[in-house]
């Protein structure tokens, strides 16, 4: 038995799931596979604005969880929470209270997050005390795996795993030839 | 005033053992390494069972890439296929209990210390400038038989998606049928 190794490519497309900003007509197309305690994650979120207000409607941005849980113990229930503020129409207010506020992320801090975005807290905690987001992250974690994510962050550019930098200059550097 | 390399350089004795990995179709050499400092683990413990021999250089590489933490978090998914997994380096068994302890990791991480990286050179997967075990992947079916090798460059995780893949083929062509 034989199993070629080809690079890692993004074995989930973009689709209805995932959360996206940007037009689907970009001729960029970013999926960020993160982990809301992840220092490295929060080094790259600032990086992604920045690209994002670069780029502008060149670029169509989505985001997947991928929590290292055996590591950063907050990190599932982050996830959680940022689908729990989704189902409320609030996952990228939730996603940018999470990334700057990565080293307070106990269940009262998500409880005030969720108010100051915004959202109604009486269906928000229910979710989280139900896990009801729990086998969304859970899906997003497993298509990170099976497509090469092997820490995090980890970016796809137009279906190609990054395997470079995630600083401003590196990923502009990469996404130039799709302009 | 010169001096002359010993003759028995890095490469000492190198010609008993393979100098590639080990490949598919060949049995596994067989090993006893300290799981812990007092708790010996050899592959006859894994008869009858899927295992996963994941040879790696170093403990305490940087935390959100690292391949142990990765196969931490998917250990459900390769228990799911009945299989095991075993990390190996040229760590100490007591380095290792500290790194286990501080990464929570569920999984037996085996010392290949002494003599040092004896394991990871006859299963051809020893990298001998830098005196550590290269990122060589194993999957061994029950009969202690390879049957999906891969390795990665020193500084590449080579992640989990190459082992999900080989043990998915293998529950297609399970033991006994032909290579």
């Amino acid at each position: 038995m034989t199993v070629l190794m080809t690079p890692p490519r993004l074995t989930v497309p973009i689709g209805e799931r995932d959360h996206v900003v940007g037009p689907e007509t970009a001729p960029v197309a970013i999926v960020e596979y993160g982990d809301y305690e992840c220092p490295f994650c929060g080094a790259a979120y600032p990086v992604v604005k920045a690209l994002q207000k670069e780029l502008g409607d060149n670029l169509r941005f989505a985001y997947r969880h991928f929590p290292l849980s055996q590591i950063h113990p907050h990190s599932f229930q982050a996830a959680e929470a940022a689908e729990a503020a989704g189902a409320q129409n609030r996952f990228w207010q939730m996603h940018d209270m999470l990334f700057e506020h990565q080293t307070r992320l106990g269940t009262q801090d998500l409880l005030v997050y969720a108010s100051s975005v915004g959202a109604e807290l009486e269906p928000f905690a229910e979710d989280l005390a139900e896990h009801r987001h729990a086998p969304r992250v859970r899906e997003d974690f497993l298509s990170g795996v099976r497509s090469g994510v092997n820490g995090t962050p980890t970016f796809f550019v137009n279906g190609a795993r990054h395997d470079g930098g995630y600083d401003l200059d590196s990923l502009l550097g990469v996404v130039q030839p799709y302009l | 005033m010169q001096f002359a390399l010993p003759d028995h350089g890095y490469n000492a004795g190198m010609a008993d053992y393979p100098d590639h990995a080990l490949e598919v179709g060949s049995p596994a050499p067989d090993f006893q390494l300290k799981a812990t400092p007092d708790q010996w683990v050899g592959l006859e413990d894994f008869r009858g069972k899927t295992l996963i021999m994941a040879f790696y250089p170093a403990d305490w590489s940087p935390v959100c890439t690292d391949q142990m933490s990765l196969y931490n978090e998917i250990l459900p998914m390769f228990h799911e296929y009945g299989a095991e997994i075993v990390g190996i380096s040229v760590d100490s068994a007591w380095c290792h209990a500290a790194f286990a302890r501080h990464r929570n990791l569920h999984f037996p991480l085996l010392a290949d210390f002494e003599p040092k990286g004896e394991v990871a050179k006859r299963y051809g997967a020893y990298e001998y400038k830098e005196g550590v075990a290269r990122r060589a992947l194993f999957v061994l079916d029950g009969e202690g038989v390879i049957r999906w090798s891969y390795v990665s460059p020193l500084g590449v995780n080579p992640g989990a998606e190459g082992i999900l893949a080989a043990l998915e083929q293998m529950q297609e062509q399970p033991v006994g049928a032909s290579l």
